[in-house]
């Protein structure tokens, strides 16, 4: 339903008065919050413009925020793609009918999913070069607890999307004469990625997120470069942090506003797995869990 | 496990994990009755309301909490002056409970949003057809079943939520991803034990965290 038409009904008189008081109320709290603001950053002469400059200038951006940016997107895009290929493949493993598959993979999904991405990324740079005897690149420390935790999650969105896919579907592929894997590669998974696509979607904004956790590793990204050193040099920090958090929300932004129109195109033709059995609560309990990383 | 005999160890692993369930509980409460405030604006007549509940969730929801749990150390409290607590240690605390509070609060808005699509237009019809306020619909007929309804994905936010709070690492706390890295600095002979206590507590208390939410939700779910 749409949550608005519904819960209230179309406004008499009384209400549209009462509706425009609340406006208005609430309009005056608003503004007062943002004086607040800007009269505390005036204080602060947070509002000089040679904080501010240095965001005119070609320097800045090729200095330090579209470096950071490229890092930021190529820990993100490999770390994706490596994901994607670890929660289809665990997603198999978790679904396979031989116990010694399943049991590994199930616990290797609970276990990353349970472990909180830095403590992994500080396992992994800190930690293995006591028993490699070799520096670990951050690049790779990134991608690895990045890969490790987003793919679980992406696990078990796969698991449950192949679960909601109809039985029908794998029985006649089986009679067809396909054979296990194929049933799985060409008939489930398929139908399972767009009926998922929405978690999906919203695990990879999480992901790309995650990648600002490469800041505490020093490994150059975004926060790294066009935050913490831009404003070691120009003394503007809040300046520095609120264009960074401009880029980041653009990037999350675009994914959505993509995935939601690859949604709405599979939608039109009609193809996208219908929703069955398993129903509300797996696969909420699947969006909910997805929708909340760091 | 001879990392852990000693005392001194044990202690750094206990403080830190301290610190994950006071910024846990404290952020948790916080983020729950913003977030509900926020949906509650998000679905109200008044189209303003609606406009800061959805500025809210866009602008949190796609910005890394690391950023946001940074801005609250560098800007609010170094270039803003905003401190919470003479405690520097406090100071931190309450900080990381302001970002971690924000960037939660988001998520719990959007859960309960879409826990209230779950209920059916007749129940908030029917409870208007009796004359029942906005307020009345919302608080006595809406809610009470979207929130049965938005168990398992409030359950999954309050786990991210507790390992989340780890970030707060970031300005200095010593919880417990700051104290398994200092432990592993000086006990390099032993990092697997190290991590595998660390993220076996982890393990230990989320994994069936996680089921009891599923359990839960089964159980408290509206037979329709």
């Amino acid at each position: 339903m749409s949550a608005d038409a519904v819960l209230y009904d179309h406004p008499g008189p009384r209400a549209r008065a009462r509706n425009r008081i609340l406006t208005v109320a609430f309009g005056v709290l608003l503004l007062a919050l943002l004086y607040w603001i800007y009269s505390k950053f005036d204080e602060k002469g947070q509002w000089a413009a040679a904080l501010w400059k240095p965001f005119t200038q070609g320097s800045t951006w090729t200095g330090y925020i579209l470096p950071g940016l490229k890092n930021t997107l190529a820990a993100a895009i490999v770390a994706m793609a490596l994901s994607l290929a670890f929660g289809v493949i665990f997603a198999v493993g978790r679904l396979s009918e031989h116990w010694w598959l399943r049991i590994p993979a199930g616990v290797v999904v609970e276990f990353f999913r349970a472990v909180p991405l830095l403590l992994m990324m500080f396992f992994i740079f800190f930690g293995i070069p006591f028993v490699t005897e070799q520096p670990m690149s951050n690049f790779w420390a990134v991608v690895i607890a990045l890969t490790l935790y987003n793919g679980s999650v992406l696990a078990e969105a796969f698991r449950a999307g192949v679960r909601a896919v109809p039985s029908g579907q794998s029985e006649a592929a089986y009679a067809i004469g396909m054979r296990k894997g194929q049933v799985m590669g060409q008939i489930l998974i398929p139908q399972a990625a767009r009926a998922m696509l929405p978690v999906i979607v919203s695990q990879l904004v999480v992901l790309v997120k995650d990648t600002a956790l490469g800041y505490i590793i020093s490994y150059s990204e975004l926060l790294q470069l066009g935050v913490n050193n831009l404003a070691a040099n120009f003394a503007n920090v809040i300046q520095a942090a609120i264009v960074a958090a401009i880029i980041y929300i653009a990037i999350n932004t675009a994914l959505t506003t993509v995935a939601g129109w690859l949604e709405r195109r599979t939608r039109r033709s009609g193809r996208a797995a219908r929703p069955t059995k398993p129903g509300p609560v797996v696969l909420a309990g699947a969006a909910g869990e997805v929708g909340a990383g760091a | 496990m001879g990392v852990f005999s000693d005392p001194a160890n044990r202690d750094v692993y206990v403080t830190g994990f301290l610190w994950i369930l006071q910024l846990t509980l404290a952020s948790s409460v916080c983020a729950l009755a913003l977030g509900t405030l926020l949906a509650a604006m998000r679905v109200s007549p008044v189209p303003v309301l609606r406009g800061f509940g959805t500025a809210w969730v866009n602008i949190f929801r796609n910005t890394p909490l690391t950023l946001i749990v940074f801005f609250c150390y560098f800007g609010l409290y170094s270039t803003l002056g905003f401190s919470a607590s003479d405690d520097l240690e406090r100071n931190n605390y309450w900080l990381g409970v302001i970002g971690l509070s924000v960037y939660t609060a988001a998520f719990v808005c959007e859960a309960i949003r879409s826990g209230i699509n779950t209920v059916p237009a007749g129940q908030s019809e029917a409870a208007r057809a009796i004359g029942m306020t906005f307020r009345q619909t919302l608080t006595m007929i809406v809610l009470p079943q979207a929130g049965r309804a938005v168990i398992a994905p409030l359950g999954s936010i309050l786990i991210a939520l507790t390992k989340n709070a780890t970030i707060v690492g970031t300005i200095g706390l010593m919880e417990s991803s700051n104290a398994m890295k200092q432990l592993i600095n000086d006990n390099g002979n032993a990092v697997f034990t190290i991590f595998l206590v660390f993220a076996g507590t982890f393990a230990v208390v989320l994994i069936p965290t996680g089921y009891g939410f599923g359990w839960l939700a089964n159980r408290l779910a509206v037979k329709r």
